[in-house]
Parts: structure tokens; sequence; C-alpha cells
């Protein structure tokens, strides 16, 4: 059950808060909330915390703080589901999730809480349940809610123990109820879509969707339907690898999912067809080659698995907005080779505080494909003052900041080789102890790198799509369009050096 | 309340929970329920809601036990987190008379936690993370294969990085020891000072288990020469020689050096005191002693000075030529010029004492070194699942059990969340016996106007004697289960004041011990315990110089209490 919700902007301004239950603080509890954050002791965690007898639990989401009250010993994993559903379903209605969009639609994010989360009219009632459940069962006062909501039909419907728990979250009910429609002011701007969502987002190529699709309301209206009948369908995978200074790999982490997001009419089925050699756990073997091969797998309840087995066809009929379709895991057992090999050699003078690092990145992906936003992160000992540099490209760029050396590239190709040569004063740095002027063992502090980018049409799996086919034929229009989308990026990819 | 799909749903449920006809009938209840959890409407958050509903129903058989488990099963494979943690809660809670279905749950949510524990959701991630250490607690095996998992990567928040270090602290195992340092080694030189902290103490916590290979990397971060690393590597040094002493000696080499980078007190506090305890084996431990001397007055923190007092002190038993000056000089000071009332005290009494003659300062200062047998205790204290299963999916693992006990405190009566276990807070503590249960040991001797003495030495063999020479005046049995943990039950008669005489080792079948106590009227208890393989009691035959029944009576019930106390430890 929750008490209040609310969020704030990442500078801990309120924009929407709710009451449920009238039975703590009044709106100063966001100001609380926010002191409490930014006050918080090193060592401990901001995700649940605790202020006279209730529990703040947030989630930050493009850079707004989703925060929920309780007084209950609840259960953490429902709770911070629902908040990121929540912010899922207010990204879905306004478009994108954000402090602009939020502040626009302060009365379509009140009418969607009030459906989510107070009861809702079309539901049915169970005030005879409650009856008999609060004989022994829950014994607790009930409070009416000091502001009741803003449509006056609703108030015969009210029932006060609602108040707080979740009523739905699926868009096909809320659909029926939510009047308002979006406020989208602004017309697309680039610089909005580089971070929150991937549908739509810019890349290099011009195969992938418009970028204004993306920042689009779901669910908006109900007249505009026929002009805009599209699918995104992304896998998207996070790849966490650890790789040991000797060039031996230690960790390989996958983790994979297949998103959706549909602005077709709810109720219209589709299929997605994935790779047929795709096997689930170690043993399964399937196709000729080595196969695509991934540990576990989990799909959303919605989707009907009577193909999956035979053709890998998965099918389901999505409701409008974001789903994620599947998600699997995959560790250590990589079909392709890994997208960067790093070679660095460090060279040290201790008698004059010389380090000199030189750096030579391999991309292996296959030559056509290429990864973007390329950057390097490497650690350097305390004190380091100076910095010279020769890079391998005039696009790149290195600096330093924040006791680490960052190596930008902006645009990397497949089976190109990169290198860097980086020199750097480091004064009073002191050496392991019994050991000569020695070239040969980096000092500490230094390392380990790491490495962040994004590789577009690519899978670290070998996953992709084969088909996705709609059986839903809209009357008097073209046929949906639908786009397929393949991505990968780093999670961390961390060298020791 | 919740909605829960339909109407249909809220009917059935309905039935089931309410309606004792349905739940006294077996076949019927297992009907409603299947029609429940089927329910093609019921939502994820109608799912997590009946799982939480279900709790409340406690099967009157095994066979139904394991049907409703059977029933409930494809909870545990949905895709959503909150519906797999409140399935695996009920299965913990239903099934807490079996320990291996419970391992089997366990070890089938291992799948959905590591994705939770990698999700891209960092907030997800930390829950997941609390969980994963709730469950290590009782199984320390149960990630270990996975602990790859568990590496922080650099641009993860500060919360989640401490949780995986304390996780990578806990799930280590001769197999992947290595590989775990390693790792724990790249954080010690991390830009955040407190993370870097962290991992130096995660180190030293290993250390007690892995001593030689933590001792050589603890030693190694020294060299790098910064305040912030020293200090706490010397306050792990400080920790680990109390709890093994085999590693003194190297400890001792690395020493040296590292008085140049220590500006903060607890850091200088642990320094002080590794050069007083082990000065004998550090050559040059009276000239850094006296540094700091030189250096008192300018000294903000009272208690360095303190700790200065007593260390000089002790260093001047084992090297008085080379401390005599040095502790005059830092006695007239604290005596004559020290302002903190504290600190003069010590000195005074330390003054005093050295007048009283070298004999009694070495009597009084010279206590034992170390202690290997905390590490032993601290380790044997694995936590059956059934100590926690209630709190498994709340918000207790996530606040962790300590903080939430001040937050219930602090809540007070009306707490309505399920109620810890006292025993629950004795592992995450760390002391011998739980606070409470101290508390009743120490009053009983005041009630029964039993007082045992303190130093009551009595050498085997005049133990042997006495005990055939006595007739045994009293014979009991007690309720026993389980092995018995020598360790630990020796310090528990010793808080006591009942002395150990000897003992079989553990898991030695019979297993026979025998204690000895003395009042302050000089009456001697000897007692034996016995512990037969087959039954499940323990035997104690009691003898007594002189013949009094009422200091009888209290000293047994000293020795329930205890038995009493190890009992509810074990279970």
């Amino acid at each position: 059950m929750i008490s209040q919700f609310f969020i704030l902007s990442s500078k801990g301004d309120p924009l929407i808060y709710k009451d449920f239950r009238g039975d703590s603080g009044g709106r100063d509890v966001a100001e609380l909330f926010y002191r409490k954050l930014t006050g918080l002791p090193g060592d401990e965690s901001p995700v649940v915390m605790h202020h006279d007898d209730r529990h703040f639990i947030h989630i930050r989401h493009s850079g707004l703080y989703l925060v929920a009250t309780t007084s209950e010993n609840i259960s953490p994993f429902s709770l911070l589901e629902l908040l990121s559903r929540l912010a899922t379903l207010l990204g879905d209605y306004c478009g994108s999730l954000g402090e602009g969009t939020i502040s626009r639609n302060v009365a379509l994010v009140y009418e969607l809480l009030d459906e989510v989360l107070v009861r809702a009219k079309h539901l049915p009632h169970c005030t005879p349940f409650l009856a008999d459940m609060h004989c022994g069962w829950e014994a607790k006062s009930i409070h009416f809610h000091p502001f009741p909501p803003l449509t006056s039909h609703r108030l015969s419907f009210l029932c006060p123990q609602d108040y707080g728990y979740v009523q739905t979250t699926s868009t096909e009910m809320l659909r029926n109820f939510i009047q308002t429609e979006a406020v989208v002011s602004k017309p697309f701007s680039l610089f909005d879509l580089s971070s929150v969502g991937l549908f739509g987002a810019e890349t290099q190529q011009s195969k992938v969707a418009p970028s204004s699709a993306a920042s689009r309301p779901v669910l908006s209206s109900r007249s505009d339907q026929s002009q805009k009948n599209e699918v995104f369908l992304d896998v998207v995978e996070r790849l966490s690898v650890l790789i040991a200074s000797n060039g031996s790999l230690l960790k390989v982490d996958v983790q994979g999912e297949i998103r959706l997001k549909s602005f077709l009419p709810s109720g219209s089925e589709m299929r997605i067809g994935l790779t047929e050699e795709f096997c689930v756990g170690k043993s399964e073997l399937r196709g000729y080659g080595p196969g695509i091969r991934v540990d576990e797998v989990s799909f959303h309840s919605s989707v009907l698995l009577e193909e999956f087995e035979s053709h890998r066809i998965l099918r389901l009929q999505p409701p409008q907005g974001e789903l994620t379709v599947m998600r699997y895991q995959l560790s250590d057992d990589l079909p392709s080779p890994l997208p960067f090999r790093l070679f660095p050699s460090v060279q040290w003078d201790r008698g004059s505080g010389r380090l000199q690092v030189y750096l030579k990145l391999r991309c292996d992906l296959p030559p056509k494909s290429q990864a973007l936003n390329v950057r390097l992160h490497l650690p350097l000992p305390r004190g380091v003052i100076s910095l010279s540099q020769e890079l391998s490209g005039p696009e790149q760029k290195a600096e330093l900041g924040d006791g680490a050396l960052h190596w930008d590239l902006p645009r990397v190709q497949g089976g190109s080789q990169l290198s860097g040569l980086f020199q750097m004063d480091v004064p009073g740095l002191p050496g392991p102890s019994g050991q000569g002027p020695s070239t040969m063992a980096p000092p500490l502090g230094l390392g380990p790198a790491s490495l962040s980018f994004e590789l577009p049409r690519h899978t670290c799996s070998g996953l992709q799509v084969r088909f996705l086919r709609l059986a839903f034929r809209p009357c008097g229009n073209a046929n949906p369009h639908k786009w397929v989308r393949h991505l990968s990026h780093s999670d961390a990819y961390v060298i020791r050096i | 309340m919740p909605y829960l799909g339909s109407e249909d749903v809220v009917k059935e449920l309905k039935k089931a929970l309410c309606n004792p006809h349905i739940q006294a009938d077996r076949l019927r209840y297992r009907n409603v329920i299947q029609r429940v959890i089927r329910m093609p409407k019921l939502d994820q958050w109608g799912q997590a809601e009946v799982l939480n509903f279900l709790l409340r129903y406690e099967p009157r058989s095994e066979e139904e036990l394991f049907d409703i488990l059977n029933l409930l099963d494809s909870f545990l494979k949905s895709s959503s987190p909150g519906v797999v943690m409140g399935a695996t809660k009920l299965f913990l809670i239903l099934a807490k008379k079996f320990p291996h279905v419970q391992t089997d749950v366990l070890v089938q949510v291992k799948g959905p936690l590591l994705a939770a524990c990698s999700s891209e959701s960092r907030e997800l991630c930390f829950a997941a993370l609390c969980h994963v250490r709730q469950i290590l607690h009782s199984l320390p095996g149960h990630f270990s294969s996975h602990y790859k998992k568990f590496f922080c990567s650099y641009s993860e928040p500060h919360y989640i990085k401490l949780q995986k270090v304390e996780v990578l602290c806990e799930l280590v195992n001769d197999e992947n020891v290595q590989q775990v340092l390693e790792e724990l080694r790249g954080y010690c030189t991390d830009v955040s000072a407190d993370f870097a902290q962290a991992a130096i103490f995660a180190i030293g916590g290993i250390a007690r288990t892995y001593t030689d290979q933590c001792v050589q990397i603890l030693t190694e971060l020294l060299g790098l020469r910064q305040e912030h690393i020293t200090t706490v590597v010397v306050q792990t040094f400080r920790d680990l020689v109390w709890l093994c002493p085999q590693c003194t000696e190297a400890v001792c080499q690395a020493l040296p050096g590292c008085e140049e980078n220590i500006q903060d007190s607890e850091g200088k506090q642990a320094l002080i005191w590794l050069l007083g305890v082990h000065g004998e084996r550090i050559p040059n431990a009276p000239y850094v002693l006296e540094d700091f001397v030189e250096n008192v007055k300018s000294e903000t923190f009272p208690a360095v000075t303190m700790e200065l007092l007593t260390a000089l002190l002790r260093l001047f038993l084992s090297r008085p030529a080379e401390c005599q000056d040095t502790l005059g000089r830092l006695l007239h000071y604290c005596i004559e010029e020290e302002k903190n009332m504290a600190v003069r005290d010590r000195g005074l009494f330390y003054y005093r004492l050295l007048l009283a003659g070298i004999d009694e300062v070495k009597r009084i200062l010279c206590s034992p070194k170390s202690d290997p047998s905390l590490g032993l205790l601290e380790d044997q204290a694995e936590r059956p699942v059934n100590s926690w299963a209630s709190d498994f999916n709340t918000l207790v693992p996530v606040y962790g059990k300590a903080r939430w006990a001040t937050i219930s405190k602090y809540q007070g009566a009306e707490h309505r969340g399920p109620e810890l276990p006292d025993t629950a807070s004795f592992a995450t503590s760390g002391p011998l016996i739980p606070e409470e249960n101290k508390e009743r040991v120490q009053e009983l001797p005041d009630s029964g106007a039993l007082v045992l003495v303190p130093n009551c030495q009595l050498t085997a063999e005049y133990f042997e004697k006495t005990w055939f020479s006595l007739k045994v005046a009293h014979q009991q049995v007690f309720p026993w289960r389980g092995a018995v943990h020598p360790d630990t039950l020796q310090m528990a008669l010793q808080v006591v004041n009942i002395q150990t005489i000897a003992m079989s080792r553990a898991g030695a079948h019979p297993w026979k011990a025998y204690l000895s106590a003395q009042d302050d009227t000089g009456c001697l208890f000897l007692t034996e315990l016995l512990l037969e393989s087959e039954n499940s009691e323990m035997q104690i035959s009691v003898k007594q110089n002189e013949p009094r029944t009422e200091t009888l009576n209290s000293f047994i019930s000293v020795l329930e209490t205890v038995f009493g106390t190890i009992g509810d430890i074990k279970s």
C-alpha cells in the first residue's frame, strides 16, 4: 500500500504530489525526502530511506525522482516494479518522460495516478469481501482521502480502502478512462533523444525510424490512430566484460531484451520470428552451426509460446505502449569475438616521475559494422599534472579529469586499429620497494581501463529478429510501419592493465 | 484493498480463505486455490497480493503442503521479480519443516535473483543484492560459482558497489579466492576514498580465512603512501592480529614507515596499539612512539593520547631502556599539563601503578595479545533459513537487520510487520550471547543468592581427585538438539564464571565435558555433562563438596540458562 506518491525534478522541485491515504504529513514530505537524499551519509543507500514511521522508496528515471512513501513493511521488489511501470506508463502517455513533459501534462498525470492507484469506476466492488477481511485480518482505521478526485461522478463509487493500492496498470483498461490529451508542445529536437529511450534514437544510417517517433504519446487520442500505425521492435543487449592484464577473458555477461513499442490498436496480433538456431540452456542443439545459445530466457506473460519450440516464433497481442517481450542472459560463452581488444604498454621512469602509456585499441567487429561513441576511461595515479598526447586520428580527443584519462573516439570502424600515446608527469609517486628503475610494473593506481560504446545493428549473442508479421489489417490505410533494430551497448567493459 | 483482476477472483479467494468448510476439505481447497491462481485476468500485482494472502494459510498435512507448492510452482518462473520473490517467500514459509525443499526453492530462485542483480534498474539491483546477502548468511556457498556477477563496474552508484563488495566478501571460497582478491585489490585504488576503504576492510574480512594472500595485498597497498589507504590498512592489521596471531610477523615487518602517512585519529590509534602490543618485534617502535610523544601537545584527539600512554607503558615492560625517558616525559606532560580529565586520570593511574612495582604493572597490563576463538565464534553464526524467511521480500533485508531494529524500535509497539525472533539479531551483531540473554544470565546469581567466583582455578589432577571422592548430589536431564560447539559452550560458561576442565572435541560420541565452579563461600561445584549420540538429551551430574541444597538449585538453574541460550543460538 502506498501512502503518497510524488515526482521530483533532478533539482528537487516537486512536480507531482499525490496523497492517497491522508495518514501522513503534508506536502513538505517531498522536501523532506530531498533533504534526506542529499544529506545521506556515504555508506547508506538512498533507495529505501526512513523518517518517522514512513519509508521512502524511489527510483531515478530520466533525471526524475519517482518516490512512493509507505508505512508498511512492503515488498521492495513489487514496489520498485510498480514505480518503473508508472514511469513507463507516464512515458507512454506523455510522449517521453522528462521534467518538461511532466509539468506540461500535470492534469493527465493526476488522472493517470487516479486510475492506477485509486479505485476506478469500471472495476467491480469488493466491499463484501472487505467486510470479511476486516474481522481480524486487517485492523486498520479507514481514512478518507483529503482531496477527492476532480470528477464528481466518481464520488459515488468512492471506496477508500482502495486508495494507494494498485488497481490496474494495463493500458487496455486505462485507455477507456483517460480523458485528457497529452500536450506535446515542442516539435522533436535531437537533443532530447540522446539518452532516454532507444526508440527512434538518432543513429548513423537512414534505415532507422524517423527520430520523432519516440517522443510521441502512444495512447493520447483516438482520432489520429489511423495516421500512425507503427511498431518498433528493439533487440538490445548489454555487455559486461572483464579482461585480465594478460589478455585472457575473465568474465563475459550479456543481458538481452526484446522491447516492443506499439502504436497499433490493442488486440492486433503479431508474430515475431527469432533466429531459428536460437538455443536455450547448455544442452540444446539446433541447426547445423554452433547455434545461438543463451543461458536463460523469460517472457512477458502475454506472450504465447506454442510456436516457440518448433519454429522460434513468439505470438502476442501487445497492448499499446512499451512492453518487454523477452529477456535473456548469456554468460561466459560468446559465439562472436569480443568487439574490442586493448593492448596497453606502460613505461614508467620512477626517477623523473614520467609515466608513458601507449594504448592500442583493436576493433574486432565485422568490417561493415562500426562502434559509436566509444570512450575509454583510465584511472591514473594521484597527482598527475600534465598530459601530452599523440592520437592516431583527428576526430579523437583525450583529456584529464576526475583523476582519470578520458579518450573519446566518436566512431570506430570494424577491423580498424587505433592508438594513442599519452605522457604524464607524476611527481612524488612512490614505487614498489625493492625494485630497480623498472619499466615493467605499472604504478599502483593506474587502471583498470574501461570502455563504453554502442554497437548499432549488432548483437553480441547473434540473436536476430527474422521477421515481424502483423495479422492486423487497418481499414483503408496503408500497411503499418514496422521498425526492427538491433543494438548492443557496454554496461561494463573492463580491461585490467 | 488491491484490485484482484475481477469479481470472480475475489469471490474465489473469499471462499478459499474465509470458508471453514472449504478449508476443511483438502480437495476443495486445492481446487479453489487452483482456480484463483489460474485466473487469466490476474495481473502481476494481483498475483503478488494473492501470494501474500496465502501466507496466512497453514496446510494441515504434508501431502496438502506439497500439493499447494506444486500448484504455485509456475509463479517461481514469472517474469516479474515481485511475483517470484513473493512466491519464494511463500515457499520458504510453508516448507519451514522441510529444509531440503527450502534449499531447492533457493536454487530455483537463483536465476531470477542474479538477473535482477544485473538489471538495468539500479534500485532493483540493490534490492536483489540485499536479498542475496540474506541468503548467503544461511547458505554460504550458494552463489560462489557466480562470483563474477558481483564484480563492480566503475559507472555503478556507490551504494551498489558497497553491497557487491559485501557479497564478494561473503561468497569467497577456495576456488574463487584468487580472482575475488585480485578484483578487490583493483577497488582499493578507486578514486572514491570511501569505496577504496570499504574494499580494504573487505580484504581484511577475507584475511581471517585466507591470511597470507590478504596480508600480502595489504602490505603492497602501504607502498602507495596515501593517507586514506594507509590508515585503513593499519586498522585492518590491528583487527587481524587480534584474530589471527599467525600473521603477526608479517604485519610487524610491514609497519615501519606507516606513521608518515597517518593523520586521522582511528588510524593513529590502531598504529599506536600495534606498536605497543607487538613493539618487541618492531625495531624502531620506541622511536616512532617517541615522535608521537614529541608532538603530543598538538594532538587534537584525547583517545590518541590515551592509547599512546598504554602503548608506551606496555613497550616499557619489554624494552625498558629505550622507553624509560620517553615514558617519563609523557607521564609528566599528562599529569602536569594535559587539560583533558580522562587523559590526566589515566596518566595518574599509570603513575601510581608504576609506583606499586614493575611486577604489579606486568600483572595488569600483560593481557593476551590475540584471541583466535573470537573469529571462530563469528564464523559459526550461520543462520537457518527459518530465522529470516518471514523477512524475505520485505524491507528488512534492504535496510539491513541492524538498521531495521532501530527503525522498528522507533516505530514502537504499533509496528505491524512480522516480529523478528530474538535470536535473529545474533549473527549480525556478533556478540556471543544476545543482549537480553546476557542480562538474564547475570541477574540470576543475584536472585539465587549464589555468587560464583570468577577466578576459580582448579588443576585437572585436583579436579579428578575431588571428583572421585565425592558422591553425585544431583542428576538431571536437559533436552538438547544437534551437536555441541565446544567453543561456544565454553565461552558461554565463562560468562557465568563456570570453568571448563576438560571437553571432548566436537562431534565425538559420546560427548563429555567436565566443569567446575566455586561460590563465594568456597563451596565447589563439579559437573559432568554427557551427551549420548542416539538420544537427544544432555545428562548432567553435579557433585558438591558441602551439601547445601539451595545453592545447588541455583547452580542448576544457571546451567539451565546457559544451555537454553546455546540452544536458542543453534536452532
